[in-house]
């Protein structure tokens, strides 16, 4: 069944059409790849499902719900979790604090209830808490959660924030480039990693350059060229595609 | 549990003011002790919303004067006649009317000080919201444009309006009786009680909001404070958060506005001005913005000095020369001044002047 489903979705900057007339479907349960070289629409397509760009026209539907003019915030609490392409990690704050932002729509205490912390916020709060910590050592980063963010190296940030998307339970994760600036060994734990997020039955949409890691962990593949769609399709369909062979290496 | 150990020494330094200045019988001193603590409650809330959620609001003096002059106004203005208004009637039905007599033996009837600062207080949070929502949409500083031209207003309206004494402001306000025998006033008897007050008052703010930075909501500010669309796609509604923080430090500031003009018995215009905003941004700063006990800290040394008159005549110039030197040399305020750094910037100062020379 899919779970997200772009219908016709366009997006124009003035003249350039940056994504133009994108349709697929991406199947609960499964990683779906968005690749392309540089300048084929990605990242913009990947922001207008979440909501950081609006859609010119078409329309993109998350489990029967519609997210076109949806705010960030609101597709956040629909159940859609994303990492961005040069990390963001919310400075003065530690590891730890960073992903407990991350169980923000998981929880209720409001201004009054947490100025006077009622028995309930308290509660509220030490779950949170578990919740984060149980996230930084899901990714192998416990140690650090009380280190600011920012001083982390870059592989650490990377996890913190991958740990930030888990925290908002999501039945989508969408990940931008999450092995962009990671040597091969890292870049094979990320893939272990993204598998195993969807073994904990977390749908996967991401973005990547990087072919090797697309290819041995996507369920589907789905590849732009100048913002169109021009394949779709297994991994070993999509590797012999003469289309896709054209783009990438040239006629 | 950590967080609350400074209320230790806190607490240690409000009782040994007191003690202090009894065997010194320098008493007097407490009153200014209790204007500073007024004053940094208004500073600890719009540490909040500058340090932690990083807006800048100037229109604070703004929302402070409103607390003082909607409490002075409304407990101090008879309404004798207009007793047989239904409003009125309905007021007095109530009980929340004081009848009495003036000075030359007239009978009054005012609003008494807890309806008169609830009133106050909803009113400040009504032009919170007002100037808050549109300015809020916006991005980068228009909270302070906005709140720079609220302040002017609110500033000539209490210049410009009899019901507000004009230039004069409003004299006389009454005591607020908060229990018993317990009362906000000037009365000398009552020095050594309102000092406490004020400083129990302060401490409550300040624990109330050490709470908030450490909880969902504080962190949701700070988040915001760090990376805006990080935090928006968190499923943090910006918006929404910067506003309500915004209007929580306006309840602060005229709350300080309430206790500050019954414990004065009077109220003036400058007290809107906009250079008091201005210092109120400045004290923020040396505190080190997103730091509520730097904040503290600064608040009621600078208020307590300038009360004091130690900066005579030049005291808003004191408190523009403090601002630039703070920004300049301790962007994060005194208590995280790394010495070294300035060291090595003056130095280079130095080096570069050498060249240009």
């Amino acid at each position: 069944m899919a779970l997200l489903e772009l219908a016709g979705v366009h997006k124009r900057f003035g003249g350039l059409k940056a994504v133009n007339d994108v349709s697929f479907t991406v199947d609960a349960g499964t990683i779906k790849a968005v690749i392309g070289p540089n300048g084929a629409g990605k990242t913009t397509l990947f922001n207008l499902i979440a909501g950081s760009l609006p859609a010119t026209s078409g329309n993109i539907v998350f489990a029967g719900q519609r997210l076109n003019k949806q705010r960030p915030y609101q597709i956040a609490g629909c159940g859609i979790a994303r990492t961005f392409q040069n990390i963001k990690m919310f400075n003065g704050m530690t590891a730890l604090e960073n992903v407990m932002v991350g169980r923000h729509v998981q929880s209720r205490a409001g201004f009054l209830s947490s100025m006077f912390r009622l028995p309930i916020t308290c509660r509220e709060e030490k779950a949170i808490r578990n919740k984060a910590l149980e996230l930084l050592e899901f990714l192998e980063i416990d140690e650090y959660a009380d280190v600011e963010a920012t001083s982390l190296s870059f592989g650490q940030q990377r996890a913190v924030e991958l740990a930030r998307a888990l925290a908002l339970d999501p039945s989508l994760l969408l990940l931008d480039e999450p092995a962009a600036g990671l040597n091969i060994y890292e870049t094979a734990e990320v893939g272990r990693l993204i598998a195993n997020i969807r073994d904990l039955g977390i749908t996967v949409l991401l973005v990547e350059h990087d072919m090797s890691l697309v290819m041995d962990i996507s369920d589907e593949i789905v590849v732009l060229s100048f913002g169109e769609k021009i394949a779709e399709g297994l991994p070993v369909d999509i590797q012999q595609n003469p289309e896709v062979i054209k783009v990438y290496l040239g006629e | 549990m950590k967080k609350y150990l400074a209320f230790i020494p806190f607490f240690l330094f409000i009782v040994a003011v007191h003690l202090l200045t009894t065997w010194t019988d320098t008493l007097y001193y407490l009153t200014q002790m209790t204007m500073a603590a007024y004053y940094s409650l208004l500073i600890i809330g719009l540490c909040v919303v500058m340090g932690y959620a990083g807006q800048i609001s100037l229109g604070h003096a703004g929302f402070f004067a409103i607390g003082g002059y909607i409490s002075a106004a409304l407990t101090t203005r008879n309404l004798m006649e207009y007793r047989d208004f239904p409003l009125v009637r309905l007021l007095d039905s109530l009980g929340v009317l004081m009848t009495g007599q003036d000075i030359y033996g007239d009978n009054v009837m005012v609003v008494t000080p807890w309806l008169a600062c609830f009133a106050a207080v909803m009113l400040a949070v009504m032009l919170a919201y007002l100037i808050g929502i549109p300015a809020l949409k916006l991005k980068g500083h228009y909270l302070a444009m906005a709140t720079l031209g609220f302040g002017i207003i609110i500033y000539r309206i209490v210049l410009a309006t009899p019901y507000f004494g004009e230039a004069d402001g409003i004299a006389e306000v009454p005591p607020f009786v908060l229990f018993g025998d317990i009362s906000v006033s000037g009365d000398f008897a009552s020095r050594v009680s309102n000092y406490y007050i004020a400083w129990i008052l302060l401490a409550l703010g300040l624990i109330l909001l050490i709470n908030l930075i450490d909880s969902r909501v504080g962190r949701a500010l700070r988040a915001i404070h760090g990376a805006e669309d990080a935090a928006d796609s968190m499923g943090v509604d910006t918006t929404a958060y910067k506003l309500n923080v915004f209007v929580l430090s306006a309840v602060f500031a005229a709350i300080a506005g309430v206790f500050m003009t019954h414990y004065n018995g009077s109220i003036g215009p400058s007290e809107a001005g906009v250079m008091k905003s201005v210092r109120y941004v400045a004290i923020v700063a040396v505190g080190g913005m997103a730091h509520l006990w730097g904040a503290l800290i600064t608040g009621i040394t600078l208020n307590f000095l300038s009360l004091r008159g130690v900066f005579s005549t030049y005291d808003d110039a004191v408190f523009g020369v403090i601002l630039i030197i703070i920004m300049l040399f301790a962007p994060n305020g005194l208590l995280r001044v790394n010495f070294r750094q300035v060291a090595v910037q003056l130095f280079s100062f130095r080096r570069a002047g050498k060249k240009e020379g």
